[in-house]
């Protein structure tokens, strides 16, 4: 399904509707460029959790765990070369706890996908105007 | 008290020894930057095994330096979060194994704890309360210290942080990575008023909050449009204008939150507290409104370990010591 936005508030109400009916254990593969509105689709995707915490970029910490009814891990691979360092970041272990995981820049690592993951790409159509494409997972 | 210090959080993997909290006897730092610049950011993979190369011999060689033997020491400390979890490990686990092997304590140190510490280290009148904000490229938040280990964080960033804001900027104008310095440099040659950009505003809520992400989108789709229409981006007048930007949003909130506190003393710490253009608005901002800046030498603001030994000295007055069980930790709050 692709939706288009024309702000950020709108781009985060995608995200929670998103995130609202995702099964626990779900990969979010989300790609997109610079200021694209990743991490704004992801703070949506937390409300829509249920979570309550400030939601900010992962870019230096590579990984935000927040808790919730269902977990919230948000990685960010912006910083990563290959999907050789998944392994340092303990990828595998966040995979194998159940939670909800949402990848920025997971062009970065396409190694880390099995081909069940829901992917969410973003393209910049204007200043404010977002094209957002979500492949799989529940309709919002 | 002399404490052997080790900070890996980042880029830097360093040793230091610092006593009582305000001498630095020996600051050793070996720089993975280089080794980072080719891949335009942080590689945790990389980061974390060339860590583990250097601290051992950086932690002799600041006993070298320092003129002292292993017996001299009093307490180990390492960075402890938040950070690249598996460089972090590696500052923990050394620390650990030498806190056991010597006998001594062992004293966990928030790294921005740290940061705010490299006053001390540059300023031996400093103490608390004062105001300080912490800037870094992970972490943006003005923090209220009330004591050398009471303090609450007033604000922070909502989404990117300063020092994000301009490396992720540095990249879309080519300037490579990190991008803090080339930015800095280029902004000198550049008219700040250049480019309209937008001064990040968080309306809702605490006022001492910022935000970042709509500068750095802003600077995207400058340099975007410039390519789409082929006509010539100003580099160095983008570059200046964001500085400007970056720095009217820190200043304003900082100096508002000093006054509202009552505080006669304002400090800052990070790597971005390099910016020459934030701490020229610091000094302006300080001297107006009658109040001290401290701003400690661009050494003492990047990552080190003297700023860790620091901060560690009041950790362990505090009875902040830990056992052979001590984690590490990706996130942690201040
Ligand atoms: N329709 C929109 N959706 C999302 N963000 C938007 C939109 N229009 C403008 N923006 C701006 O774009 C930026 C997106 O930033 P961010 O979410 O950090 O992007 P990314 O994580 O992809 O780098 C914000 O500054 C936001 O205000
Ligand atoms: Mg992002």
């Amino acid at each position: 399904m692709t939706y288009t936005t024309h702000s950020e508030k709108e781009t985060e109400d995608l995200g929670a509707r998103f995130a609202a009916n995702l099964p626990a254990g779900a990969v979010v593969a989300l790609y997109g460029d610079l200021g694209c509105g990743k991490t704004a689709f992801v703070r949506g995707m937390a409300r829509g959790m249920g979570i309550d915490c400030a939601v900010t970029s992962p870019t230096f910490t590579i990984v935000n765990e927040y808790d919730g009814p269902r977990p919230l891990f948000h990685f960010d691979m912006y910083r990563l070369g290959s999907a050789d360092e998944l392994f340092d970041i303990g990828w595998e272990d966040y995979l194998a706890r159940g939670g909800v995981c949402s990848v920025e820049w997971s062009e970065n690592v396409p190694g880390a996908f099995e081909g069940d993951e829901i992917a969410v790409r973003f393209e910049k159509t204007g200043d404010n105007d977002r094209k957002i494409t979500i492949e799989g997972g529940p309709l919002c | 008290m002399k404490i052997l210090a080790f900070e890996s959080s980042c880029d830097e993997t360093a040793a230091a020894v610092v006593e009582d909290g305000r001498k630095v006897l020996a600051d050793e730092i070996f720089s993975q930057v280089a080794l980072h610049e080719i891949y335009g950011g942080v590689v945790p993979e990389i980061a974390a095994r060339s860590h583990l190369e250097v601290i051992s011999l950086l932690a002799d060689r600041a006993l070298q330096k320092a003129g002292i033997s292993r017996g001299d020491i009093d307490a180990v400390a390492c960075t402890y979060a938040p950070g690249l979890i598996g460089a972090v490990l590696v500052g923990v686990n050394f620390a650990k194994s030498a806190a056991l092997a010597l006998g001594v304590p062992l004293i966990p140190v928030h790294h921005i704890r740290g940061h705010i510490a490299a006053n001390y280290l540059a300023f031996p009148e400093l103490e608390p309360p004062f105001l300080c904000l912490a800037i870094s490229g992970g972490n943006t938040m003005l923090v209220d210290v009330r004591s050398y280990t009471d303090m609450r964080v007033l604000g922070r960033t909502r989404d990117d942080a300063a020092g994000e804001c301009f490396d992720k900027s540095a990249r879309v104008m080519g300037l490579g990575y990190p991008g803090g310095k080339p930015i800095d440099d280029l902004s000198k040659q550049g008219d700040d008023k250049a480019y309209d950009l937008p001064r990040p505003a968080v309306n809702d809520g605490n006022p001492y909050d910022m935000s970042f992400s709509g500068l750095k989108t802003a600077v995207v789709n400058i340099v975007h449009h410039a390519e789409q229409t082929g006509e010539e981006l100003d580099k160095a007048g983008l570059a200046a204008s964001l500085c400007r930007a970056v720095s009217e949003s820190l200043v304003s909130r900082t100096m508002a939150a000093a006054e509202a506190l009552g505080y006669a003393h304002v400090a800052v710490a990070g790597g971005v507290a390099a910016n020459s253009r934030i701490r020229a608005d610091f000094e302006s901002a300080c001297q107006k409104a009658g109040k001290t800046l401290y701003v400690p030498p661009l050494r003492l603001c990047g990552d080190n370990g003297a700023m860790i030994g620091a901060q560690a000295y009041y950790e362990f007055l505090a009875g902040h010591t830990a056992g052979s069980d001590l984690n590490a930790y990706a996130t942690m709050e201040l």
